[in-house]
């Protein structure tokens, strides 16, 4: 009697139940994918709907006018990239060190490097007027930089740098230990075995973070406001101020009347842009996975 | 523990290593204790015993591999060309040059055939492109791999077949002419033809160097080496229990637990 119970399946609440159960969370796990599928796409539509009119040539070479009603982005787009050049340079090389430091360098365990994990995971965390109020203090007022693209790129890179190092340094961890004994058998020194072992594994941790960040950065409205200003003309000099496209579009949108024709445009623009970016991202990624086969 | 009278007779300047009480300790639990036996110039050694009685531990004390493990404690000496190898001081990448080691799973980088055995190669030999082919060449034949690779050297090693891949991973050993090679059960992630083709290669590599291999394969141990080492559990750790030339320990071995093990009554 007993032995039979034990060796037959539980028969639990029995078949109703279980059917239920069972078709109950597939149901759910349809809706949440197509609730996710469905809103994003329209989201997207909506913007492609809306500013596909006025995208043209021209919109993206000339200056706005008319508080940004008329004219074009130009001035715009030369702010944004900018800003993200200064924030890529500053933060891709430390955010690589770091994660570097993390994971190849310390111990797993030690006391410090698991108090730096935390910090990041926090600071990945805080929202990101914070480090607007930050880089305006910092970078503006302290360092007095200013209102300025140089403010507002250094800003930004504090923001993603967190997001970069954790991505980057699970790409490191996803390095079988094989291939590190492997390396410290054949007495590799730390950067051939870096270079030629680590690094390939390591490298879509790395494009993932970086997709992550620059996604994150070219996005990013709060945090400019307050470093890098709203003035929309072309910026003559790092130290000059610039406005960033979320930015752009934030204005027209809600500051300037009759504005979102112009609106929904340049964000279309940012949507093809994050494309874009993600693109070559991931092109330059593989690229560099084949280089170590030839 | 008694060590055959006949392995304290023979020759001390035959011996390459000279293992005298090395224990190991993983976070304060040891792995293997006092174990204390010389390895022969030349010769192929054979190391066995049942599972977790640290062969592998063993191993990697020899190059200094458990360096990379977090609080892994050992003690003892190891002379190796006079020098004690087990000082905290030793150059491990200069010994590490010298000593190689193969693992259990075939693990070329994931780079071009080429580049796997170039990598040691600039690394601590030469970097001449005329040499490098050379070698790369010469080693490849070695290994009775060139046939089969000569026409794809720059594809991805991990396309190779396990086997393949086991000799790639030799003959990356090999470019930097060891003195001695370390091998954990080299043939155990094989299918029977390619372990067959790797045990033979082995045979061959005595020429080139000495060898000291873990196995699992009672019959591989009798077969290739001359002579072998029993590690056993007494206490939950391992430890040496006889050690001699294959044919004593095979045919006439001197301690009970050797040789119910030998018949496969135990382990
Ligand atoms: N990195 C490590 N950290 C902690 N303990 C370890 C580590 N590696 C091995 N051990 C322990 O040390 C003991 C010996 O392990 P080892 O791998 O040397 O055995 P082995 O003889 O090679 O076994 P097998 O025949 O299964 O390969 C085992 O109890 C194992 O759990
Ligand atoms: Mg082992």
């Amino acid at each position: 009697m007993l032995k039979q119970d034990l060796s037959s399946p539980p028969k639990g609440f029995g078949g109703v139940f279980d059917f239920v159960l069972r078709q109950g969370s597939t149901g759910v796990i349809w809706l949440g994918a197509i609730f996710v599928t469905a809103w994003s796409m329209w989201l997207i539509s909506d913007i492609v709907f809306n500013g596909w009119a006025g995208l043209s040539y021209d919109f993206l070479t000339h200056t706005p006018t008319n508080a940004g009603r008329e004219g074009g982005i130009a001035p715009i787009l030369v702010s944004t990239g900018l800003v993200l050049a200064i924030c890529m340079a500053v933060s891709f090389p430390i955010g690589l060190g770091t994660a570097i430091l993390l994971s190849e360098i310390t111990a797993t365990d030690s006391w410090w490097g698991g108090m730096i994990r935390r910090s990041l995971d926090v600071l990945a965390g805080v929202p990101s007027i914070v480090f607007g109020l930050f880089g305006n203090a910092f970078f503006c007022n302290i360092l007095g930089l200013g209102f300025s693209i140089l403010s507002g790129g250094l800003t930004l890179a504090c923001m993603v740098l967190p997001i970069l190092i954790r991505s980057t340094e699970e790409g490191f961890r996803a390095v079988p230990i094989a291939q590190k004994l492997g390396a410290s058998a054949l007495g590799l020194s730390r950067l051939s075995t870096l270079f030629y072992i680590l690094l390939p594994i390591a490298v879509p941790g790395l494009i993932a973070g970086f997709v992550l960040g620059v996604g994150r950065a070219v996005a990013e409205t709060a945090a400019l406001i307050f470093t890098s200003g709203y003035v929309d003309r072309y910026p003559e000099s790092w130290l000059d101020s610039g406005r960033v496209l979320s930015i752009h579009i934030y204005d027209l949108s809600m500051n300037i009347a009759g504005g979102e024709a112009h609106a929904y445009t340049s964000a279309l623009v940012l949507l093809i842009l994050v494309l874009l970016i993600n693109q070559t991202a991931s092109h330059i990624g593989l690229r560099y996975l084949r280089r170590g086969v030839t | 523990m008694n060590i055959p009278t006949t392995i304290e007779a023979l020759d001390l300047s035959s011996t390459i290593i000279q293992v005298e009480n090395l224990s190991l300790h993983y976070n304060r639990k040891p792995a293997f204790a006092e174990v204390s036996l010389p390895i022969y110039r030349d010769q192929i050694t054979s190391l066995i015993g049942p599972s977790g009685c640290g062969k592998t531990s063993f191993l990697m004390c020899l190059n200094r591999l458990v360096d990379l493990v977090p609080l892994a404690k050992m003690s003892g000496q190891i002379r190796f060309n006079a020098e004690d190898i087990a000082q905290k001081k030793v150059n491990v990448v200069a010994l590490r040059r010298k000593i190689g080691m193969i693992f259990q799973r075939p693990n070329p980088f994931p780079l071009s055939i080429k580049k796997n055995l170039e990598l040691p190669l600039k690394e601590h030999r030469t970097k001449n492109k005329a040499e490098i082919e050379e070698i790369i060449q010469t080693t490849l034949e070695a290994v009775g791999l060139w046939k089969e690779v000569k026409d794809r050297l720059r594809h991805s090693a991990l396309l190779l077949s396990g086997g393949q891949q086991q000799r790639l991973c030799i003959a990356r050993a090999l470019v930097l002419e060891p003195e001695l090679l370390l091998m954990d059960e080299p043939c155990s992630a094989l299918d029977p033809l390619s372990s067959a083709t790797v045990e033979e290669l082995i045979q061959q590599l005595k020429e080139k160097c000495s060898l000291l291999i873990v196995t699992h394969n009672l019959a591989q141990a009798r077969r290739i080496a001359d002579y072998t080492a029993l590690f056993w559990f007494a206490e939950q750790t391992g430890k040496l229990i006889e050690y001699g030339p294959s044919a004593e320990i095979f045919n006439q071995p001197k301690n009970q637990i050797t040789e119910a093990y030998i018949r496969g009554e135990r382990g």
